[in-house]
């Protein structure tokens, strides 16, 4: 009885000890054969038990043969999965990827700078309400100044040098390129009655010499907003929001007198300055180049909509007012980007044009 | 306009600092573009006391005198001088050896150096006003005030600061510094002092001497004349010379210097004539006669149109009314009487004639703006009073005023309910009364809504009660005025889908890697010519502009396609790789006495070696194929179904071309541009274009996709390879295989020409997804589904299957 209780035992501890040194699958299964076999030699012990007459020793051999296989079976797969787990990471040590080499190249496309700039500005005015409308780039002289206001002789015709259309209608050229946006003041109100609120983008053309911040096409943004009192406090306001939605919640503005014949009163915006913060020179002393040491960027031109302009398209303008506003996408493009002449903008450099 | 500070101060009292006036007067509109300081460059120069003058010691040298100078007590500096004013006592403005000055007898900038004058070396120089800068006097040495402090830098004593204005064209009476005080006054609360006007009248009367007669009351409202004799004509004094040069006018001679000075004072442009060169003591306005001509001051012979308004004498025309006087009735030295004209000229007019002979003058520039007729006979007494102060002049007494229609004092009625209504805020009446005032308005306030405001003469740009909303709200100060956020409706929503459709292609075509570019609307017609074929360009010639900046932007564009591949050729070079580069934008389609048809179109173009894994280019030309790939990409954002035809275009290879259409409507272009189109622009590699005409397109874009349910039955993928005549395209197999009732999608996924197919064939193959939308469909079913598709492919295409 004791002979075969320690016979168990001594297979036993002596398969505990061959285990250890099965380092790889082969060498485990071929233990796994060799003791819990069909022919193994725990298998045999158990198999052996039937031989052995006396029950109680019979049954007491069988349970410390079951205990032993168990425990055998509990080293084998933990050694199973060891050697399983070591075989794994030599494996991945040796597949290891170089994770800084760069992904696939993907072709990478952009928006042209103006046309992100476009879109964040028309964005601002179409939370507040405003909808989108275009009009023609090549307009009749009617709409770019007549009945803005600009006769033929007027002397603010100077301030929008035009390029002419060679067409010629009863001895002058009413065609032109459109040299503002806003000539769709004109067109959206004989189309609608108010309430208006309206923004038009679109390309503007001058009779201009390019230079650092001047260009001879530009990209305008033309706001109207009509109503039964609309007055010039909701234009700042209306204007300020704009601004810092664009430069920046902590923006200031500042409108100061300005004229233009189809507003009245006429007015510019500015803003602070946010390179110098409004103080006209940057944190080490030296002079504010954006601002021109003022302080102040000018950001876009607005008025009242002049009352001749709202009888005119059949407004009653005791009863309703409003306020148009134009600015220039290109400067709030190099504002925003810090980009130093506007002409980079359409000379559509890709090095350029790929930062964006 | 510039406005020397000084002289402004002469009619109103200057109580800010000049930077804080000149933030008040550009908030008010009155903007301030520069403020000029004087005396900067007298960096170096310094006031200096003569304390002797002894003769030279050359006794031969009667002309040059030894000034011993003194700057303090230990610095003394003894000059070789040679103006005869210099004297014991004077204080003067002393330059030392290296200090930079004018030159007085050349006028160019020069830095001093040590001379020996006469075998004396002369340590320094005592300047006079030209050398300074600050008039053409170089008779003498500038004598300076005796309270000058000795020292000091000169610039303390004489520095002078201009404003320098950017007016808005409505202010032409801004265009004086009396006007500029006015605004000033109102702004820092001063009272204007107006110039005086008062003068003797010594002479014989006017009349009777001088007729005027206006020919065209039309071009001018209002003509005053006034006679000054017995004058000498010389140099203008100091003073007048500063003023004159500060403001940023040359002086030429006295009676010139005063009518230039009462201009820039009063904004009133007046000429002086010799009396001498007007014929019969007439002045007749009126229309240049045909053909007429006339040599004004600056020595140019103009031809004039009947339309310009001259200023003639009894036998021919003697000045441009409003712009230049002719150089017969010019003001010289033998000048001994001048006949000042003060007049009122139609804006409208002057800029005309002004264009026509591309010619602007101080004069017609104040005129083009709108001057009111009440002025000219108060500049021209104010212009008589200094010719008589200053030339030694006899006014004659009285003038010639002829005004035939003489204008109403302008009246505007403001209620205080629109004041309200377009600032948003209510201003207390006293307020409003007060700033309108300090303007210069009369302001009358009626309870309990009403003011009567009379507009004083030189505010012509004020008409309607807005305009007086301005003035308030501008002296008030915009910043003042409370800023509130648009109530009230919303306008009803109008939908914009061709704006949508184009921000959708925009995106879509970013996405998939092309890079958007801008190019200028306008080209050349020989860039054109490159990309549309003659017949093209002779039906639909471009619209041109009259007056182009330069020869490379004179035609409005009909295609994009010429400016992208400019771009393109400008890029290549820097860009080894694959470029894909694409534009939105309008062209402009000529119509009969309209606007041009004005287009929304997409250009696209891709060329240049395709990327590896690394990004590398790889030896494989990217070419139709890609650009279709991303045309493809862009449609099916759209979830718009397209088809692509043969055809030929001017700018593209035969054969590699194919029109774009969806149902039935041709909606853009696609194809491998032609060797001869790239050569032209200096490419040298393949490209593919593509374009579009969103016009045409968006009929066809559905707002939102059809939606389908998904299945719950599997489908069934089978490959089918067919060999085709290889003039069959693809699509048509397509066609046929997507008509089966069990088909539900059809993709091709290989091409193959050569020695495996017979000649004139290809083979083609297709991944076809059966499907069942009733049932699971077995392999079977599909099987004998595709055998029925190669079938009909035998014998419809003359398909042949392929094992
Ligand atoms: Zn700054």
């Amino acid at each position: 009885m004791t002979s075969l209780l320690d016979t168990i035992s001594e297979i036993e501890q002596s398969a505990i000890g061959e285990l250890k040194s099965a380092s790889d699958q082969s060498a485990l299964e071929a233990w796994h054969i060799r003791y819990l076999g069909r022919k193994g030699k725990l298998t045999q012990v158990l198999r052996s038990l039937a031989g052995v007459a006396n029950l109680d020793e019979r049954r007491a051999g069988g349970q410390r043969a079951n205990v032993a296989k168990e425990r055998l079976e509990a080293a084998y797969s933990e050694q199973r999965s060891q050697i399983e787990e070591q075989r794994l990471s030599s494996v991945i040590a040796g597949e290891r990827l170089d994770v800084t080499l760069p992904g696939i190249a993907v072709p990478r496309g952009r928006l042209h700078p103006v046309t992100q700039t476009m879109r964040d500005v028309l964005a601002a005015f179409v939370s507040m309400g405003f909808q989108v409308a275009e009009g023609p780039e090549i307009e009749w002289d009617h709409y770019n100044f007549e009945a803005l206001r600009i006769p033929a002789e007027h002397p603010a015709r100077d301030m929008w040098d035009t390029l002419w259309i060679d067409y010629e209608q009863d001895g002058r050229r009413p065609m032109l390129m459109r040299t503002h946006t806003s000539p769709n003041q004109i067109r959206i109100m004989e189309k609608t009655r108010p309430p208006v609120r309206v923004v038009v983008p679109g390309k503007c053309y001058r009779f201009e010499a390019t230079d650092p911040t001047h260009e001879w096409m530009m990209q305008q943004v033309e706001g109207l907003a009509v109503d039964d009192g609309i007055s010039m406090a909701d234009l700042k306001g209306s204007l300020t929001d704009f601004a810092r939605r664009i430069f920046g919640p902590e923006r200031r503005t500042a409108f100061r007198c300005d004229y233009f014949p189809f507003v009245e009163p006429g007015m510019e915006m500015r803003i602070d300055c946010f390179i110098c913060r409004g103080e006209g020179r940057l944190e080490d002393g030296r002079p504010c180049r954006t601002c021109h040491q003022t302080g102040w960027i000018e950001i876009l031109g607005a008025g009242m909509v002049h009352p001749e302009i709202l009888e005119n398209v059949g407004y009653d303008s005791g009863r309703y007012t409003g306020f148009a506003f134009g600015l220039g996408i290109e400067r709030i493009a190099l504002l925003r980007y810090g980009i130093e002449d506007i002409r980079h903008l359409y000379a559509n450099d890709l090095r350029f044009l790929e930062q964006f | 306009m510039r406005v020397p500070l000084n002289w402004l101060a002469d009619y109103v009292d200057i109580v800010l600092p000049p930077e804080e006036l000149a933030r008040r007067l550009t908030m008010a509109g009155v903007e301030v573009g520069d403020i000029m300081r004087s005396g900067e460059e007298w960096e170096g120069i310094r006031v200096a006391e003569v304390v002797k003058v002894d003769p030279h010691p050359d006794p031969e040298v009667e002309r040059l005198r030894l000034a011993t100078v003194e700057l303090d007590e230990d610095e003394r500096h003894t000059v070789v001088c040679g103006a005869p004013n210099i004297a014991p006592g004077q204080k003067v403005a002393f330059a030392g050896i290296g200090t930079r000055l004018i030159d007085g007898r050349t006028g160019e900038p020069t830095v001093l150096k040590a001379a020996r004058k006469r075998g004396v070396e002369s340590a320094g120089m005592v300047l006079s006003e030209k050398e300074l800068g600050i008039s053409e006097q170089h008779e003498g040495i500038l004598v300076l005030p005796d309270e000058a402090e000795v020292g000091a830098p000169l610039s303390s004593v004489l520095g002078e600061t201009v404003f320098d204005l950017d007016l808005t064209p409505n202010r032409g009476d801004l265009l004086s510094v009396l006007g500029v005080a006015r605004e000033v006054a109102a702004l820092s609360g001063g009272q204007v002092r107006d110039p005086s006007i008062e003068h003797a009248a010594e002479g014989k009367p006017i009349k009777g001497r001088v007729a005027v007669q206006i020919a065209a009351p039309d071009l001018c409202p209002r003509y005053v004349a006034a006679l000054v004799e017995n004058i000498k004509v010389t140099e203008s004094p100091s003073w007048l010379q500063e003023r004159l040069l500060a403001a940023g006018l040359r002086p030429i001679n006295n009676v010139v210097d005063v009518t230039n000075y009462v201009m820039l004072e009063m904004g009133q442009p007046l000429h002086a004539f010799d009396f001498a060169g007007l014929r019969g003591g007439k002045i007749i306005v009126r229309r240049a006669g045909p053909g007429e001509t006339l040599t004004l001051l600056d020595g140019t012979r103009r031809e004039m149109t009947a339309d310009m308004l001259v200023i003639a004498d009894a036998q021919e025309a003697r000045a441009l009314a409003g712009l230049m006087g002719g150089s017969e009735s010019e003001v010289t030295e033998r000048t001994t009487a001048v006949l000042l004209e003060s007049a009122n000229f139609s804006p409208a007019g002057i800029r005309r004639t002004s264009q026509a002979l591309k010619a602007r003058t101080d004069a017609s520039i104040r005129f083009e703006k709108g001057l009111s007729p009440r002025l000219p006979p108060i500049a021209a007494q104010r212009a008589t009073k200094l010719l008589v102060e200053i030339c030694g002049g006899h006014a004659a007494e009285g003038m010639i005023d002829v005004y035939p229609v003489k204008e109403k004092e302008a009246r505007v009625d403001l209620t205080q309910e629109r004041l309200h209504r377009v600032l948003g805020v209510e201003l207390p009446a006293t307020k409003v009364r007060r700033v309108l005032e300090s303007l210069g308005f009369g302001c009358r306030w009626v309870p309990p809504d009403r003011y009567i405001v009379r507009v004083p003469y030189w505010r012509t740009d004020v008409k309607i009660p807005d305009d007086l909303v301005e003035e308030v709200a501008r002296i008030v100060g915009y910043d003042q005025l409370p800023t509130t956020l648009l109530s009230g409706e919303i306008p009803a929503f109008s939908p914009q889908p061709l704006l949508r459709l184009r921000e959708t292609v925009r995106d879509a075509l970013a996405a998939a890697g092309m890079q958007e570019v801008i190019n200028y609307s306008l080209t050349t017609r020989e860039a054109l010519a490159k990309v549309l074929g003659p017949e093209e360009l002779a039906i639909n010639p471009p619209l041109r502009v009259a007056n182009p900046m330069s020869r490379e932007y004179d035609y409005c564009r009909p295609t994009l396609r010429a400016s992208l591949l400019e771009c393109l050729a400008k890029n290549v070079r820097s860009q080894p790789g694959m470029l894909s580069l694409y534009e939105v934008g309008r062209v402009y389609l000529p119509r009969d006495r309209e606007l041009p048809r004005e287009i929304e179109s997409v250009c696209g173009l891709v060329t240049g070696r395709r990327p590896d894994r690394w990004g590398q280019p790889t030896e494989d030309e990217a070419g139709f194929y890609d650009a279709k790939g991303l045309l493809e990409n862009a449609l099916d954002q759209l979830h718009l179904q397209a088809h692509y035809e043969d055809t030929i275009d001017y700018a593209f290879l035969p054969g590699r071309t194919a029109e774009v259409r969806t149902a039935g409507e041709r909606i853009g272009l696609i194809g491998q541009l032609h060797p001869r189109v790239t050569g032209a622009f200096g490419i040298k590699a393949d490209v593919a274009m593509f374009e579009l005409d969103l016009d045409a397109l968006l009929p066809h874009v559905s707002s939102v996709p059809h939606y389908q349910p998904v299945s719950p039955y599997p489908s069934v993928e089978q490959d089918l390879a067919i060999i085709l005549p290889e003039e069959v395209p693809a699509a048509r197999a397509v066609q046929i295989i997507k008509s089966f009732k069990l088909v539900r999608d059809v993709r091709p996924f290989d091409e193959y020409k050569g020695t495996q197919v017979p000649r004139g064939h290809k083979s083609l193959a297709f991944a076809v997804s059966f499907h069942n939308p009733a049932g699971t469909l077995t392999d079977e079913q599909a099987g004998r589904e595709r055998g029925r598709i190669i079938e009909r492919l035998k014998r419809e295409l003359g398909a042949e299957p392929r094992s």
